[in-house]
């Protein structure tokens, strides 16, 4: 089957980029600078990424607040118009669909982001689950979305947008035209650095991209790949859908509990949810550290021993050692716990860390 | 495409050798360094070593994945190239020359007369 491609496509071949399959995407995973580079890009200048194949539905009527409320583990609805908030898509048994970004455009509109591999999914589950009249439009073929990451980013946009961008809250979205193309900016981001995403029209996309090229550049900053969005991601300890959450482990064994807003609330999987924090929980997601001087990386898969498992592994490209995300029994949770890792047949000693293995100053 | 060097054997792991006095030079090819993207470790055998063709013989870890490296032919490890242990980056950067991995010391001769040439690698590579 032929691949999906971006409408930036062309543009990632000019730029030298190698493709690969992401979800039936034809997707960058590298530009010529390589994941490293484009890793520290980010840390250090400002990155941009082409996240177009992400989907995005609105959801709309005028029962639209009572029936995203009932889909959504996070307190979206309560959340004042122009806030964007992070939410698990949670099914009846407590299991995770999809984590999203929700963006309260009034009582009666709702757009939401979510993962490319899980759009059909969450398309399908919004339109099984959403009682009429509310809407749900998916407008993932129309829609491009760039994300600007990195100490650089916000002075950067928002000098492209005339200084209308700079007072924008985190997490908070607003309407704006950057470098004359109208796109919707959120200051979210998938890094761990400060930052917008901006969604707009597909046509737009090529003259956008130039543009926060051309501002780019002169900055240090460099087109940033899939590999280093992931080890990005994963310094910042945030989470990947398909490797660290699905369908049979649930937001609080995730570590997501702060997105879990159990008061007065009855969206779907909570009565479980309920349960399980009443009764503790069994298993963990934790983070852990390898030290530099043992030569190994952890990747998802690999068994922790005493009934673990990584979700995610990788270099720590600017925290340096090898860092990873893992599900283990309660009692091995606690920060400082020494676990061993079955590195391919190796005993590899790894620590268990709270916080994020990156946090910007 | 990438252009292979004509000096050089190479094998279908992608990895190429190169005959230096007693004993045959190991690295990966081009073609395999642009597979993996950015190295961040290589672990080799020891000085000494015997290595049995097609066994593994180290591993390269990249940003994204893990990989063995598999002996290109039997032998006696004479050499490694310490450095990777800081350096693996040179994997990258010079996968010819400071990014080669091991010396090897062929005990089965005959095993250096399946190497493939540039041609046969190059052909090898296209059908990838």
């Amino acid at each position: 089957m032929e691949r999906m491609k971006t409408p930036l496509w062309a543009l990632h071949k000019q730029l030298g980029a190698r493709l690969i399959d992401f979800g039936g995407w034809d997707m960058p995973v590298q530009y010529t600078a390589g994941t490293i580079k484009e890793h520290k890009a980010v840390r250090e200048a400002v990155g941009l990424f082409d996240v177009s194949h992400m989907g995005e539905v609105f959801l709309r009527g005028p029962n639209a607040r009572e029936q995203v409320d009932r889909l959504t583990s996070n307190n979206v609805v309560g959340a004042p118009v122009g806030k964007a908030v992070y939410t698990l898509l949670t099914r009846p048994d407590g299991g995770i669909v999809d984590d999203c970004i929700f963006y309260k455009k009034s009582d009666e509109e709702f757009f939401v982001i979510v993962n490319a591999s899980n759009t059909r999914k969450d398309v399908d589950w919004f339109r099984e689950h959403v009682k009429f009249p509310c809407d749900v439009v998916d407008v993932s073929d129309q829609t491009a979305l760039i994300a600007v990451q990195g100490p650089k980013a916000v002075r950067m946009v928002d000098a492209l947008a005339g200084g209308t961008l700079a007072q924008l809250p985190t997490f908070a979205f607003t309407d704006a035209e950057v470098a004359g193309v109208r796109c919707m900016v959120a200051r979210t981001g998938y890094t761990g650095e400060d930052g917008f995403e901006l969604a707009f029209p597909n046509e737009f996309a090529p003259k956008l991209w130039s543009a926060l090229m051309e501002a780019a550049v002169p900055l240090g900053g460099l087109p940033i790949g899939l590999g280093a969005r992931d080890t990005l991601r994963l310094e910042a300890k945030l989470p990947l859908y398909g490797n660290d959450l699905d369908d049979e482990h649930t937001p609080l064994e995730a570590g997501l509990g702060w997105a879990v807003k159990l008061d007065n609330r009855e969206f779907l999987g909570a009565p479980v949810l309920r349960e399980q924090k009443a009764k503790g929980l069994e298993r963990q997601l934790v983070g852990f550290k390898i030290a530099e001087d043992q030569r190994a990386i952890a990747r998802h898969g690999y068994p922790i021993k005493g009934g673990g498992i990584v979700t995610s592994g990788g270099p720590g490209i600017w925290v340096g050692g090898a860092i990873g995300l893992g599900y283990v029994p309660t009692a091995m949770a606690a920060a400082g716990t020494q676990l061993t890792i079955d590195c391919r047949g190796k005993d590899v000693p790894a620590t268990v860390v709270s916080g994020k293995f990156y946090k910007r100053s | 495409m990438s252009n292979f060097p004509q000096d050089l054997r190479y094998t279908h792991d992608h990895e190429w050798l190169r005959s230096e006095g007693d004993g045959w030079r190991v690295g990966i090819t081009q073609f395999a360094v642009d597979q993996l993207g950015d190295i961040t470790l290589v672990d080799l055998p020891k000085e000494g070593d015997l290595v049995t063709k097609g066994q593994r013989f180290g591993t390269i870890e990249s940003v994204k994945s893990v990989s063995d490296l598999y002996a290109p032919v039997s032998g006696k490890v004479l050499a490694i190239n310490t450095k990777l242990k800081d350096s693996p980056e040179l994997v990258n950067s010079e996968p010819y020359a400071n990014g080669w991995m091991i010396d090897l010391e062929p005990t089965e001769k005959a095993e250096l007369d399946e190497l493939l040439s540039p041609d046969a690698y190059t052909t090898h590579v296209a059908a990838q």
